[in-house]
């Protein structure tokens, strides 16, 4: 049963790094160069998935908070930290690219654009969360804590957005494929699509891996407490 | 609960609160000496040039106010928690949150009051003008502060018990606060400036929206927070 389970995840994850490394061969081979980016516009397969797919993250965590303050299920807070544990992982990739993207085009590393700013704010919230996370040890008080934590993150988004929008702005309009050449849109859907398989794999293997150390947890509290050992 | 014993048991715990520290004071001493000492730090790391401290004094007194004001949180717990006075205020009948609003409204007490000692150093330190502004930039200090102390007092009822608090409070509260800090030096540069452009409006009804919003997020959630 478990080598069974194994395996068919060690294949998922294979299909899904195959269609990645496709998605990626196909952007980069089939489009040709820029007209005023050159090479450099390559790096849009992966800024723009990546941030589509951290936003979609963002979205598991406020969806399994809220879930879980109205059923009171543990799996809809593992759920929420597993995604949250994703999303800061796809925002600071989001960052890093569209900084080295920035320094060729703009000149600069960082620049206080609106968006970019705004991202960097969701990171530092997202990565206050994870500590209160892991600062937390009782798994209920855990749960509720990061549950209202994430809510409260969320209300604030658009607060964050509209306050940083009043800046001067220097980022292009997003890129989706309505506004690249269609010679860049399917790379750009295609890698979107495999960015989403990879979250979604990610998500499931943190969620996964939480929901065993809690097993785990229980299971030493029960032998602590002199009791019989339960397999889950 | 009836709204007239809600609002006795909100103003007994602010009491409570307010005259636990009007007793010791060292607090609030403490807080007022950190931040005068980071007033005359940024004057120090800008330089004695005044016209660049002036252009900047709007954001440095902001982030004086909250660098010193996210001491005095933890401490509005604390205290009771290590007396196990928390826990016989948690079991009365009756919902929480007049603990929250009574704790909010000491705290609120308590940062307000370091702001009178604080602004008038930083008008002398920072050459401001500070009289003709005054009906505006104390509006602008108390919506900021509202915002700022609502969530400060909810999130100190998590960080205060965990460990490691003096470091996660700053990592919860920071991040959230970036709106506000935002919003709030650019309507004190307008109102010190006189607000020749009318940008200050806009500002202050980014502040106002903030702690509205907040208020009523951390009331409807703090039961979640507070209980066991």
């Amino acid at each position: 049963m478990t080598h069974t389970k194994g395996s068919t995840t060690i294949v998922g994850a294979l299909l899904i790094l195959a269609l990645v490394a496709a998605a990626q061969a196909f952007g980069v081979l089939a489009s040709a160069p820029d007209r005023d980016m050159g090479h450099l516009q390559k790096i849009m397969y992966v800024h723009v998935p990546a941030a589509w797919n951290a936003f979609l993250a963002f979205v598991v965590v406020l969806f399994g908070s809220v879930m879980y303050l109205w059923k009171r299920e543990e799996k809809w807070d593992l759920l929420a930290g597993a995604a949250a544990e994703v999303a800061a992982v796809l925002t600071a990739l989001t960052i890093a690219l569209g900084s080295i993207w920035g320094r060729p085009t703009w000149g600069v590393w960082w620049t206080w654009d609106p968006r970019l700013t705004s991202t960097a704010i969701l990171l530092v919230i997202i990565v206050g969360y994870l500590a209160l996370r892991s600062f937390v040890d009782e798994p209920d008080r855990r749960a509720r804590w990061s549950a209202v934590v994430g809510i409260l993150g969320a209300l604030n988004v658009p607060i964050v957005y509209m306050s940083v929008r009043w800046w001067r702005t220097l980022h292009q309009p997003q890129s989706s494929p309505s506004t690249v050449d269609p010679a860049y849109a399917w790379g750009l859907r295609l890698n979107a699509i495999a960015f989403l398989l990879v979250m979604i794999w990610l998500v499931r293997a943190r969620y996964r891996a939480a929901r065993l150390e809690r097993i785990a947890e229980l299971a030493a509290e029960r032998e602590a407490l002199g009791g019989r050992v339960v397999n889950g | 609960m009836t709204v007239r014993l809600a609002l006795s048991r909100v103003m007994a715990v602010a009491w409570k609160d307010l005259t636990t520290e009007r007793r010791s004071k060292a607090g609030f001493n403490g807080v007022v000496f950190m931040a005068a000492i980071t007033l005359l730090m940024f004057g120090f790391a800008l330089g004695p040039d005044p016209a660049a401290l002036r252009t900047a004094a709007a954001g440095l007194l902001w982030l004086t106010v909250l660098l010193s004001g996210v001491l005095a949180f933890n401490r509005s717990y604390e205290l009771e928690i290590e007396a196990g006075a928390l826990d016989a205020l948690l079991l009365y009948p009756g919902g929480r949150w007049p603990i929250f609003a009574g704790k909010l409204l000491a705290n609120l007490a308590f940062v307000l009051l370091v702001e009178v000692i604080t602004v008038p150093i930083a008008g002398v330190l920072y050459d401001l003008p500070l009289l003709t502004p005054l009906p505006g930039l104390t509006g602008v200090l108390f919506l900021g502060t509202v915002g700022f102390v609502t969530l400060g007092t909810y999130y100190a009822a998590m960080a205060s018990r965990v460990r490691a608090r003096e470091v996660l409070l700053p990592l919860l509260l920071f991040p959230m606060l970036v709106p506000l800090l935002v919003a709030a030096v650019g309507a004190t540069k307008a109102v010190l400036a006189g607000d020749p452009m009318g940008y200050g409006t806009a500002w202050i009804r980014l502040l106002a929206a903030f702690d509205i919003v907040f208020l009523a997020a951390t009331f409807m959630t703090f039961d979640y927070v507070i209980g066991e």
